[in-house]
């Protein structure tokens, strides 16, 4: 009963986050200088795209809808609104029309989703793994170089990581390619490696810097712990090292490394955008970029819109879930 | 024996040689230049570093070493200022919540969960696509406060609502202390460490959204920062002209100012843990 006052609370908590990052977003239009939707229309007409009058209505009014200009300033709210949340329609691409932006994300999300989500497993394994040996013997010399290694990459900007990767084994050396072009048949061995060619130096440049920053906090939590009574408990019953770090460190290690995945989740996405524009690569962030360069307004709030709400609606859930792991909160 | 890194005052030296040659060449040098090295074909094009120019010559005609110093020196001041406005900005409104509760703090809150939630850069992405493709520097800079000030906000009000109960504050208030007094002589020492730390790493973090934004074309172009003489070197082919000290350079600034300003923040957390510990 408390866990589920707890749940409401914290959802209650999340639909107001929605509403002010869409209001934020509702407002960012409204700053400029000048009106976007005219501006979008000229430069549609002078890259000559023939469209008849009939046409070039339904197209303002769409732009009308996503910047929502029309009608008084609570209307124009309500239709903006209702646009990206409940239909989740954010109109036609204006620079790939009449492609729907949907089905531009819906193609792109699958690119971005997994290049961070197996970047961060794959840092989040290696860093464990690191942490806990060089935690273990805090004062070895391999653990004490490893430390510093980690400490030189953590603050590292994953842009400037993948520009590096980028001139080193691209340029310098030929070795992966400079921009993704995937190929092969739909689930045929040659695309699945194609893939993982392509997405190995993009994925790289967030594994480095996530990996840094894991070894330095694993490293850390697990020379503190492994002084605790309970650690100390294990050792003099017996257990061999290794079922102390995995038994008995490695869980008590975990909790707060939840709490720094919230935190970095936005850091992360942001990485990811960049790492994407520069590596070509056909995720969220270069369809982003491709917008902001053809000036496709539609698709940019459309990106814009769903970036935002994804990256607030997961450090969300995170923040929900970590009071349920953490046996040691008590939901009152 | 403690580890060599882990070694607090061992970090923040390090960190901190780091930063003085960051400020001596993004500080001092800018006022040595001959010109101003923004100015195209005021050198001649695409020399390899020499005597007389240290690190090459771009394809524009400019002097790379010059140019660098004033990036630096652009990237270094926007951080500063960035950082200082969202430490005072944070420090005053998580004191502010913590200190008077009720709704107040609610509100407060409320704004520093929702804006932590809210992914800068995508933001600053669309505002600079509205502006006409390129955001001035100011506000780049306003806008990373607005997203930055809720993390000193929020880790100063968690100790402001610890205070509040602390043994020495009660004693104080009955000794007739004001509240500014109470505030500033027996709060303030205990944020004062976290503080700095947290200022360096706005710093840090303020220079790399800027120059993220700037990479990919959508910071100012009126003026040199890091992000944007890599953009540059981009955009005019260093890659494939094999130019890659033009390219480079702006990078290896980057990392050593960055490296540097986390050795300084962590180095002083670390202090002051320590200081806290022994109290």
């Amino acid at each position: 009963m408390h866990l589920l006052r707890f749940i409401a609370g914290r959802l209650v908590v999340y639909a107001l986050v929605i509403v002010f990052a869409l209001t934020v977003l509702f407002f960012v239009p409204r700053l400029g200088p000048t009106d976007p939707v005219e501006a979008m229309l000229a430069k549609v007409a002078s890259q000559g795209a023939y469209m008849d009058p009939a046409q070039v209505d339904k197209l303002r009014q769409s732009l009308i809808d996503t910047f929502g200009l029309g009608g008084s300033l609570w209307e124009q709210y309500g239709a903006f609104v209702n646009r990206i949340v409940f239909s989740a329609d954010f109109g036609p691409s204006l620079s790939m029309y009449p492609t729907p932006v949907m089905e531009l994300i819906w193609n792109a999300l699958p690119w971005t989703f997994g290049l961070l989500l197996s970047s961060t497993l794959i840092a989040w394994i290696l860093g464990n793994f690191v942490g806990l040996l060089s935690g273990w013997r805090p004062n070895s010399n391999s653990s004490r170089v490893m430390e510093g290694i980690a400490i030189c990459l953590y603050p590292i900007p994953y842009y400037i990581l993948a520009l590096v990767l980028s001139i080193l084994f691209s340029y310098v050396w030929k070795i992966f390619p400079l921009t993704t072009t995937i190929r092969g048949a739909p689930w045929s061995w040659e695309l699945i490696t194609s893939i993982v060619w392509n997405s190995f130096l993009p994925a790289m440049s967030i594994v480095i810097v996530v990996f840094g920053w894991w070894v330095i906090s694993v490293k850390a939590q697990t020379s503190a712990l492994k002084e605790e009574e309970f650690a100390r408990y294990a050792r003099l019953k017996g257990l061999s090292d290794g079922r102390i770090l995995t038994a008995y460190i490695l869980p008590n290690a975990l909790l707060p490394q939840i709490t720094f995945l919230a935190l970095q989740i936005g850091l992360m996405f942001n990485g990811s955008l960049i790492t994407e524009i520069l590596f070509d690569y056909p995720g969220l962030g270069l369809l982003i970029y491709t917008a902001v360069l053809q000036g496709d307004f539609n698709l940019l709030m459309g990106t814009i819109s769903l970036s935002v709400i994804a990256v607030a609606t997961a450090t969300m859930i995170i923040d929900l879930i970590y009071p349920l792991l953490d046996p040691r909160i008590r939901h009152r | 024996m403690r580890s060599f890194f882990t070694h607090a005052p061992f970090r923040l030296y390090l960190g901190l040689l780091l930063l003085a040659v960051c400020i001596v060449v993004g500080g001092i040098l800018p006022w040595l230049a001959p010109g101003d090295p923004l100015v195209w074909y005021s050198a001649p094009r695409n020399q390899n570093p020499s005597g007389a120019y240290w690190l090459g010559t771009t394809s524009l005609g400019q002097d790379v070493f010059w140019l660098l110093t004033y990036a630096l020196r652009n990237s270094i001041i926007l951080g500063l200022i960035v950082a200082g406005l969202s430490t005072v900005i944070g420090v005053f409104l998580g004191l502010a919540a913590g200190y008077a509760g009720g709704w107040l703090d609610r509100v407060l809150s409320f704004f520093m969960d929702a804006l932590l939630c809210i992914p800068t850069l995508p933001i600053l992405i669309l505002m600079a696509a509205l502006f006409g493709g390129q955001l001035a520097l100011p506000i780049v800079g306003l806008l990373l406060v607005v997203f930055n000030w809720p993390y000193p906000a929020r880790q100063v009000r968690a100790v402001a609502l610890t205070m509040r109960e602390r043994e020495f504050i009660n004693v104080a208030w009955f000794s007739g202390e004001s509240s500014t007094r109470i505030l500033i002589r027996h709060i303030f020492p205990y944020i004062a460490g976290w503080s700095a730390a947290n200022f360096i790493n706005t710093v840090l973090v303020g220079i790399s959204t800027e120059s993220a934004l700037a990479v990919i074309g959508l910071s100012s172009a009126q003026q040199a920062t890091l992000g944007t003489m890599i953009y540059w070197a981009i955009n005019y082919q260093a890659l494939l002209g094999g130019k890659y000290v033009w390219i480079g350079s702006p990078v290896v600034a980057i990392v050593l100012l960055f490296i540097g300003l986390f050795l300084v923040s962590s180095g002083l957390s670390m202090q002051s843990a320590a200081k806290r510990m022994s109290v």
